[in-house]
Formats: structure tokens, sequence, C-alpha cells
């Protein structure tokens, strides 16, 4: 028991020497060592910030605009980065690129355009753009064969509208078409950009996908029927003890079912691109060709399987939201089986 | 042996640092595991499913498609976690 006890103890002490790369973030590490570091690399590129960066040096600086007791401040981020300490009029940006007064006090909204304001704004009028395009091509060619963006989205269209739409919903699905549709395009859309060298994860961002999840939340709520409620208070064709113990549960899944939207989108476009850099990464720790052949062929891989989840999260979205206001509209029906 | 004391300071100390990595990582491992062997079942079943009437596989894709999904988003859930405790962990 003796040896057994010993052998545990310093098994223990070897696990706990092992600590991985990230720990070294926090210690200052700046300027002549240079040493790669990944976890800063994959945070700096997952997380929002006041500049858009395309490459090492080619940065594009965003307007910073904060609201205080001093009135509203526009001016350009690249004060912050050209300036030695990362200060400038009163403000400092911290480590984690948030905007920090230097007079600790005071309080600030900071509603600047940041990089994934900046990529939102774009998609919005990519967004625009192409649709606004498509409806008009409709009035033009009225009667004819559809050419050209329209040929390429209406089959699109036309699947979120009969197979999601529809077959989800049934017949009340007209109503909700329009939310569908723009909230199904534009994760579609986002997390496409997202994948660009240079791009944003704008999805990936948790603000992002709560927003989302809100708004079906949203409509959840306004378009619900009695039905709905009466399902979820006092359900039907259950015994009394049950009701009970099934109307915490059930209020409480009010909440969890959009909850699990958000968390469902940010938590997989996150993660891929994630993935993609720590497979880039790898080449820079290990500097070696063979380990840069491997790497870029599985990061190529890794990136064609995110494009599949890109169309995937953004369909599952569309899908379960469409779940969800049919559960919200649903009309009673008669049932022996269903006790009521 | 040598004297357990220095052994035991030593765990404590370096404990509060590092086995919150050591259980961040071993979570995102297990949520691994979970989220394969659930969409592994279903992958097979729906494959079955499909050789024996292949005229309906349209619909058996859509539903595995999103069954997987729907796994795939709990398994996140647990990844989620594991980052925030790591990233807590660096603080």
């Amino acid at each position: 028991m003796k040896n057994l006890s010993k052998i545990f103890l310093i098994a223990f002490l070897f696990i706990s020497l092992v600590r991985g790369n990230a720990y070294a973030s926090g210690s200052a590490e700046s300027g002549e060592e240079k040493t790669f570091n990944p976890g800063d690399l994959i945070m700096h590129h997952i997380l929002d910030a006041h500049e858009w960066e395309f490459a090492h040096g080619l940065a594009i600086p965003l307007p910073v605009i904060i609201y205080s007791e001093k009135g509203l401040e526009v001016f350009s981020s690249s004060h912050f980065y050209h300036s030695p300490n990362r200060t400038y009029n009163g403000y400092y940006l911290n480590h984690d690129d948030k905007i920090e007064p230097v007079d600790k006090s005071r309080k600030i909204y900071d509603i600047s355009i940041t990089k994934n304001v900046a990529s939102m704004f774009i998609s919005v009028a990519l967004l625009l753009i192409i649709f606004i395009s498509i409806a008009k091509s409709y009035g033009k060619r009225k009667g004819q064969a559809p050419k050209g963006l329209q040929s390429f989205f209406e089959p699109i269209i036309m699947y979120i509208r009969d197979d999601i739409g529809k077959n989800a919903i049934g017949p009340k699905y007209e109503r909700f078409m329009p939310y569908l549709l723009t909230v199904f395009f534009f994760i579609w859309f986002n997390n496409l950009l997202g994948l660009f060298p240079g791009g944003v994860n704008l999805t990936g961002n948790i603000a992002v996908t709560f927003i989302l999840a809100f708004f079906t939340f949203l409509v959840t709520l306004f378009s619900a029927n009695g039905n709905y409620w009466k399902h979820i208070f006092w359900t039907p064709g259950v015994p009394l003890p049950l009701r009970i113990i099934i109307l915490p549960i059930e209020v409480v899944g009010i909440f969890t079912k959009p909850f699990s939207l958000m968390v469902r989108l940010f938590a997989n476009i996150t993660a891929g691109h994630i993935i993609i850099l720590s497979f880039l990464s790898l080449i820079f720790m290990f500097e070696s060709f063979a380990v840069g052949f491997a790497s870029t062929a599985f990061a190529v891989f890794m990136s064609m399987l995110e494009l599949f989840v890109a169309l995937l999260q953004a369909y599952v979205f569309t899908l379960l939201s469409a779940m969800y206001f049919a559960s919200a509209v649903e009309e009673h029906h008669h049932d022996e089986a269903h006790g009521h | 042996m040598f004297n357990y004391n220095y052994i035991i300071m030593l765990n404590t100390i370096l404990m509060e640092v590092s086995l919150s990595l050591f259980g961040a990582g071993i979570g995102a491992g297990l949520a691994a595991i979970g989220a394969a062997l659930g969409i592994g079942r279903i992958g097979g079943s729906a494959v079955e499913s499909i050789a024996r009437q292949p005229q309906e596989a349209g619909k058996i894709q859509t539903a595995m498609i999103i069954a997987a999904a729907l796994i795939e988003g709990v398994a996140l859930f647990a990844v989620v976690v594991c980052l925030l405790i790591y990233l807590k962990g660096l603080a």
C-alpha cells in the first residue's frame, strides 16, 4: 500500500507539470524575443478588433466612436495603434482590444465601427444588392425563364419555402417566410465571408448569435396562440402530478430553445475557425517542410468541411426556428388518444 | 524516500495553475467521444434504412442531418464550457 501511494504521488506530480503553451500568453513576451504564440494568434483572429487586419502590416484602421459625458468623439483607431503605449486623448486600448478611459471613474459607451460591425455592413450591403436585384428581375422577366442570379437563388428560396416553411409550419407558413429567408441568407453569407482570408468571424461572435436567437424568441412569443401557452403551462393528456413536474421544465424550455440556437451557431463557427488556425499555427511552431505540407492539406480539408458547416448551420438555425414557430401557431387538434 | 512535504507543497502550487487546463482538455475530449458515438449511430441507422428503402433516401438524409446537427450542438456546449474553463485558468 505504501508503494502504491508513492507511485500515485509521483504520477500526480508529473501530470501537474504538464502545462500548455497558452499559459505563456499571460507573460510579457513582447519586443525582441518574438517566439510564436499560437494562443494569442488564434484569439486575435477570432475576436473583434478596432482595425481590420488583412496581413501582418496591412491593416485598415477603423473609426472609433465613443459617447461619454464629453459628448460624441470620433477618431481613427490608428491613433491607438501608432501610439507607443496605446493611449490617445484620455483613452487606453487594453490587451483585449477594448477601449478604457484612463480615468477609471468615467462611464463611456463604445459604439465604434469595429471589424465585426464593418463586416456586417458589407454583408448587409451584399444581401440587399443581391436580393433586391433578384426581386426586380421577377418583375422584369414576368412569365419568362429565370436568368443569372435569379436562377441561382430560386431553387434555394423555394427549398426554404417548401421543405422548411410549408413542411414544418403548415398552412400559416407565409407570415414567417420573410424572417426565415432573411435569417438563412444572413447566417449563410456571414459564415462564408468569415472563411475568406482576411475575413471576419461575425457569426462566431456570441453577441450576434444572441441577437439572432433573440429575434426567433420574440417572433415565437408574439405569434404564440392560446394553444401554445396551454401546452406549456397545463400540458393536456397527462396525469396531474406529471403536469406539476412538467410545468417548470416547459417554462425553462421557452428560454433554453433559443439559447441552444445561439450556442450551436456560435460554437460551430468559432470551433471551425480555431481548428483551421491551429493547423496553420502548427507550421509556424514546427518550422519544417513536412509539417508544412501535411498541415496545409489538413487545413484545406477542414476548410472544405467548414464550407459545408456554413450551409448546414444556416439550414439548422432556420429549420429549428421554423419548428418553434410551428409549435407556437399549432391549432388544437382533436385526438382520442391525446385525451383532450 | 525523500521528504514527502516538498512534493505535496509543489503539487499544491502547481494544482492551482494547470489542473484547469488538464480538466478543460479532458472535457473536450470526452465531448468529442460522445458526439462521435451519437452521430455514428445516427449515420449507421440512416444508411441501413436507405438500403432498405432507396426511394425514401431524400427524407432519411434530411432527418439524419437534423439529428446530427442537434447532437453536435450539445457536444459544442461542452466545448464552450471547456473554453471558458481554459480562459478562466489563464487569468
